[in-house]
């Protein structure tokens, strides 16, 4: 399937979210959102990724 | 000393986190400056997120996240929900930009958010306009800090409408306000200090600086001063002369 992570399009085999960020080798201190909403931390390993997914990480930068 | 829902910060200097030349002069500026609050943001990982948290780890200052870059109340909520979690806070600085020229706050997205995100146990420090019914919306919606700007984010030109800040302050006495944005020279952090207000805020003045870390001194002592003389009850104005002089015992020559 096809899902989007970080508004790159990719390949992937991943049935969850955890698992989603760990193909892409995301890790370390992030948040994730599925679709726009919020995914916290300890609901990555439950949640779900289909066909079309977009998967925004984010993580600590610099701001104003 | 500024508090901000219910905690008091050391320092009525709040200093940004983007834009230095190098991390080390980053750190440098901190140092001068004093600050007891450092604005961070979050932004797509690619690779430098989790020096930078090591690195603001180290500042030992209090942090305040910013939603900065969001045009809606959805992406600022988003956002807020994110980096509560990112950065162990609760206290979210909540931009809703509204103009991407003048990167003017969208005030009516900002009470929604605002709303929202104080319902969901966040202590929202909102990034507004210096308008008078838009902050006691944002009172009603449950915040407990107004932050009007001064001018445009990294405009540098200081307070644009002081008598609408001064106007703030004396409609909101026991609230905390804070100008955000605009500050360009020391001499426009301590005006701010002088009308009253509890903090400042900024990034670009420092950062973009020749030398940062010693504009983040002249800031520091600037806002010392402004805050000073604000406890110090300055004089009355006066469009004539008053003669500082005794008149009385003046020799007829």
């Amino acid at each position: 399937m096809r899902i989007t992570i970080n508004g790159t399009p990719q390949d992937s085999t991943a049935a969850t979210l955890a698992q989603a960020l760990a193909e892409a080798g995301l890790t370390g201190r992030i948040a994730t959102a599925l679709n726009g909403s919020f995914v916290p931390a300890t609901l990555r390993e439950t949640t779900p990724i289909r066909d079309g997914d977009a998967i925004e990480a984010l993580a600590p930068m610099q701001g104003g | 000393m500024p508090v901000f829902y219910g905690t008091t910060i050391d320092s009525p200097l709040m200093l940004g986190t983007a834009g230095y030349p190098s991390p080390k002069i980053l750190a440098d500026a901190f140092a001068r400056s004093g600050a007891g609050v450092a604005t961070v943001s979050l932004r797509r990982e690619s690779g430098g997120g989790q020096d930078f948290w090591a690195l603001i780890q180290s500042l030992g200052v209090v942090l305040l996240p910013n939603t900065a870059g969001c045009h809606t109340a959805r992406e600022a909520v988003t956002t807020a929900q994110m980096a509560r979690e990112v950065f162990g806070t609760d206290w979210i600085k909540l931009e809703v930009i509204g103009n991407t020229d003048t990167l003017q706050p969208d005030v009516f997205g900002l009470v929604e958010a605002a709303r929202i995100l104080s319902a969901e146990g966040f202590k929202v420090f909102p990034y507004c306009t210096e308008d008078l019914v838009v902050c006691e919306r944002l009172l009603d919606a449950g915040c407990q800090v107004l932050m009007p700007w001064g001018a445009p984010i990294g405009s540098g030109l200081g307070l644009n409408n002081p008598h609408g800040l001064r106007a703030l302050r004396a409609a909101f006495p026991d609230v905390a306000l804070v100008v955000d944005a605009g500050i360009g020279l020391p001499s426009h952090a301590a005006a701010a200090m002088e009308m009253g207000f509890d903090a400042v805020l900024l990034n670009s003045a420092v950062a973009r600086a020749g030398d940062p870390a010693a504009m983040a001194g002249a800031m520091a002592a600037a806002i010392r001063a402004g805050r000073e003389a604000c406890l110090a009850d300055p004089m009355e104005r006066t469009d004539m002369a008053i003669p500082s002089t005794p008149v009385i015992g003046r020799a007829f020559l």
